[in-house]
């Protein structure tokens, strides 16, 4: 979409790190803005259902897997919206790999912790 | 890019997040794990998510591809055609760990920060230093 009406590709994993620390930064941030902004509407219209499940998770849980999540998307070039929706619409053989590495061994780690819980 | 515009399209696709259940990570997990497909309490909905994505996606780029320039005039730049290399196995393998350890990734991330800051930071800050230790340019 974003390719379309403005020639940029919209992975939301590529345009935080650009806003973080690139070129271009004022589209980036505003865009990131609209996203987290998005989530405020959410909490207060819909309330505490739209982050179900998130006060399960430990902290030291959630900040390891915040890191392997921004380290792994950015070696891959791309997140779920990335290579998971640009990617495949394009058929980018390199999102046709990524895809399934991502998928399973996000499977297998839920299923691991599964059996170890 | 008009800030206007990305701030619009930020909105719409975290509400489209919201309405998919993916800033859910109970629903996101709920998906990944697949083992509950035996006990039938998989919860295949993220799948349709994606599908749904795809449908309205893929007839876009190959559109774009057509026209050969953006609706704003701008150039639609050539993609990337890089090959399969070990970053990409790599870092889509760690990408996988975490998300399967908080079912949360990068979009539902932003959103859920601005639905619950606390305990979302938690994983927002850690996730800021991945994406730039992961790539130096």
């Amino acid at each position: 979409m974003l390719w379309l009406v403005h020639g940029r590709i919209a992975g939301i994993a590529g345009i935080a790190r650009v806003a973080l620390r690139g070129p271009d930064r004022d589209w980036r941030l505003a865009f990131i803005a609209g996203l987290v902004v998005a989530g405020m509407v959410a909490r207060i219209t819909v309330g505490p259902a739209v982050v179900a499940g998130l006060d399960t998770i430990p902290l030291l849980r959630l900040a390891i897997a915040g890191l392997l999540v921004g380290i792994g998307t950015s070696m891959a070039n791309g997140c779920t919206s990335g290579h998971g929706i640009c990617g495949l619409a394009r058929l980018s053989r390199r999102s046709l790999v990524a895809v399934p590495v991502f998928m399973g061994t996000a499977m297998i780690t839920v299923a691991l912790f599964k059996v170890l819980a | 890019m008009k800030w206007t515009h990305a701030f619009l399209a930020g909105l719409v696709f975290g509400a489209g997040l919201v309405i998919s259940g993916m800033s859910s990570p109970a629903r996101v997990l709920g998906f990944l794990d697949i083992g509950a497909i035996g006990t039938g309490h998989w919860d295949p909905r993220l799948a349709l998510v994606m599908i749904g994505a795809l449908a309205v996606a893929t007839p876009l780029f190959a559109l774009g591809r057509r026209r050969g320039q953006a609706l704003d005039g701008g150039i639609l730049p050539s993609l990337p055609t890089q090959g399969v290399d070990r970053r990409l196995i790599g870092g889509s393998v760690l990408f996988g760990l975490g998300w399967g350890l908080a079912g949360i990734c990068p979009g539902p991330a932003l959103v859920d920060l601005g639905a619950q800051p606390w305990p979302m930071l938690a994983f927002a800050l850690p996730l800021a230093i991945g994406l730039l230790l992961g790539r130096r340019d």
